[in-house]
């Protein structure tokens, strides 16, 4: 399903997302890199339709979000924040089974096929061995795994997820990526480490709540935007095992 | 007998089933208790006496029965029984609500003003005279209610709307509605209304009767009903608001039709018995510990749990001193305190 935005801007006093517009092809992954601040998670929930009276429109597979209900839109389009906390004694299994909060009511209830659903979410992530422990017990990136399985038992068309690896060790973050990039929907995802970026389809470059940039990684991550936008300076280096380019940053000099 | 480990979503048989069974058991202990609050007080009435009037009324039996038994039982305990469960039940519910939309641990159904506006309305009506004599305690008392949330919910929506707002903005209220009530008091009432008053406050089934009934218990119905049926979106709030709406939850209009219903239910129970404590914070944190934090569960049972406490407590409050009535709220508080001890040290070893 095509993710398409038009002109998208929202202000919080002042400016924080101006006049973005961006597509996103069926079965792409797009990645959104930018400094703190330039306004990736608000884009991010913009195009999931959770942020209200936005400028601009969004229209999924041709339909305008805001012309579908709040039920509609997560039944296509799946949001995992950056950080997500509860009190509450879920275990693994509960907090997976919200994710079919969307396609059942009080007169649907959960039935066999949810049931089923849940435990391939389950399974995508590799979690299905812990799904009866408790959401307090699990680490960091276990937590980050369960959320991505609940966003897949909604089974979206667009998973669009906020820095993901954030807070995670260099393994989970690597299989968290690589689990993400296999799955067979579109993806949006926020990235803070441009290296890691360099795996997505395309990278949109954000600054100060533009897009400054749109396209292939390796035209969009040149070492003078890197300098530009990110303030570092940056040696494309070749790794010998598979060719891919990787960057080796460096501080530029105060006041450059 | 064979043990069958229903693996979760294997057949909707199972769901139905348990429904049915849980359902039925819960309306058995909810009959049961209602029984108890009707056999046990102070004066003692057999057994044999209670069915007899039971039958008299129900299917015109014709038992030969002391009027005046007749009387304790049908016009003076059952519809005191039934309150107790409606209120208890009522207060239980817009405890689990408020505790799943604020994501906060001390919420409970005073947060919003609700038992301040409802003490400063009463207080309004009887020392006061407002209304010139045309509204009875109970009126005051739940127009002061709506009055103290319509307040408390305009200035959270002006603060911004949050949950942090919602409860500041309630702790203001209260205050406000507090004080007002000191006031009027320390203004217009002499000693013996003033003990009436605080006599009323801490909660006070005394003076119920079937008129009572026909307020509280389809007030009680209602609130459990809507609950039951925003069982899944409150589940959804657990990971909070922002979360719920992007699960799909119509995150307004769930909060304005749970939270009108928990108002609606706190301001009509605290209208007709006083605004007892505890009931709304601690029977749904221990409900949590024995049925888990899902609402499908949680609602039902903290609902009965309500309902069976505070028709407990009642019997307490009867038999505590012979031949007076300690008020309910003080009985559910020395329980209730306690008991919401036990639940946190239990609770801190498990984690």
């Amino acid at each position: 399903m095509r993710l398409a935005a038009r002109g998208l801007g929202w202000s919080a006093g002042a400016p924080i997302v101006e006049d973005v517009s961006l597509t996103i092809e069926p079965g792409e992954t797009f990645g959104l890199v930018g400094p703190n601040g330039s306004g990736k998670s608000t884009l991010l929930r913009m195009m999931a339709g959770l942020i209200p009276r936005t400028r601009g429109t969004v229209h999924l597979g041709g339909r305008p979000l805001s012309r579908l209900s709040r039920r509609e839109v997560a039944q296509r389009i799946a949001f995992v924040e950056q950080i997500a906390d509860t009190s509450e004694a879920l275990s693994v299994r509960d907090v997976v089974e919200l994710g079919r909060t969307p396609w059942l009511s009080a007169l649907a209830p959960f039935s066999p096929s949810d049931g089923m659903i849940v435990d391939e979410a389950l399974q995508a992530v590799g979690m299905a061995g812990l799904a009866s422990r408790r959401w307090a017990t699990l680490s960091g990136g276990e937590r980050q795994r369960v959320q991505i399985a609940r966003a897949l038992a909604q089974r979206p068309r667009v998973l669009i997820l906020d820095e993901p690896t954030n807070h995670l060790d260099i393994h989970h973050q690597l299989s968290l990526l690589r689990l993400v990039s296999r799955l067979p929907v579109t993806v949006v995802l926020a990235l803070h480490d441009l290296n890691q970026a360099m795996g997505c389809d395309r990278l949109g470059v954000m600054q100060e709540g533009r897009m400054v940039a749109c396209g292939r990684p390796v035209e969009v991550l040149t070492p003078e935007r890197l300098a530009a936008i990110f303030r570092v300076g940056a040696t494309p280096l070749c790794d010998p095992v598979d060719q891919t380019t990787i960057f080796r940053y460096h501080c530029l000099e105060e006041g450059a | 007998m064979s043990l069958v480990v229903s693996t979760p979503g294997a057949s909707a048989r199972p769901l139905a089933r348990s429904v049915i069974f849980w359902g039925g058991a819960g309306a058995v202990m909810l009959m049961l208790a209602i029984f108890a609050g009707v056999v046990i007080g102070e004066t003692p009435l057999p057994l044999s006496t209670v069915a007899a009037v039971f039958a008299n009324v129900l299917w015109d039996a014709g038992h030969a029965v002391d009027p005046i038994d007749a009387g304790i039982v049908w016009s003076y305990r059952l519809p005191r029984s039934l309150v107790a469960a409606g209120c208890g039940a009522g207060l239980a519910l817009s405890g689990v609500v408020l505790q799943a939309l604020v994501r906060n641990a001390l919420a409970d159904p005073y947060l919003l003003g609700v038992s301040a506006g409802a003490g400063a309305g009463a207080v309004a009506v009887t020392i006061l005279g407002l209304g010139g004599g045309a509204l009875g305690l109970s009126a005051g008392a739940f127009s002061g209610a709506t009055l103290a949330f319509v307040l408390v919910a305009l200035l959270a929506r002006a603060a911004g709307g949050g949950s942090a707002q919602l409860v500041l903005a309630g702790i203001a209220g209260s205050q406000l509605f507090n004080a007002l009530t000191s006031f009027f008091i320390a203004k217009s009432a002499n000693a013996e209304q003033a003990r009436g008053i605080m006599f009323w406050l801490l909660g006070n089934l005394s003076g119920v009767r079937w008129p009572d009934v026909s307020l509280a218990a389809p007030t009680a119905v209602l609130g459990f009903v809507i609950c039951l049926w925003f069982a899944r979106a409150m589940d959804a709030f657990s990971f909070g608001a922002g979360s719920a709406a992007a699960l799909g939850v119509p995150v307004r209009r769930v909060q304005a039709v749970l939270i009108g219903v928990t108002t609606l239910m706190t301001a009509t129970m605290v209208s007709l018995v006083g605004s007892i404590g505890f009931v709304g914070l601690v029977i749904p944190h221990a409900m949590r510990m024995v049925v888990g934090p899902r609402h499908a569960r949680l609602v039902p049972a903290a609902a009965l749990a309500g309902a069976v406490f505070l028709i407990g407590a009642d019997i307490v409050s009867r038999l505590l001193i012979p031949g007076q009535v300690v008020p309910i709220g003080v009985v559910t508080a020395l329980v209730g305190a306690p008991g919401f001890a036990l639940i946190l040290l239990r609770n801190r070893r498990r984690l």
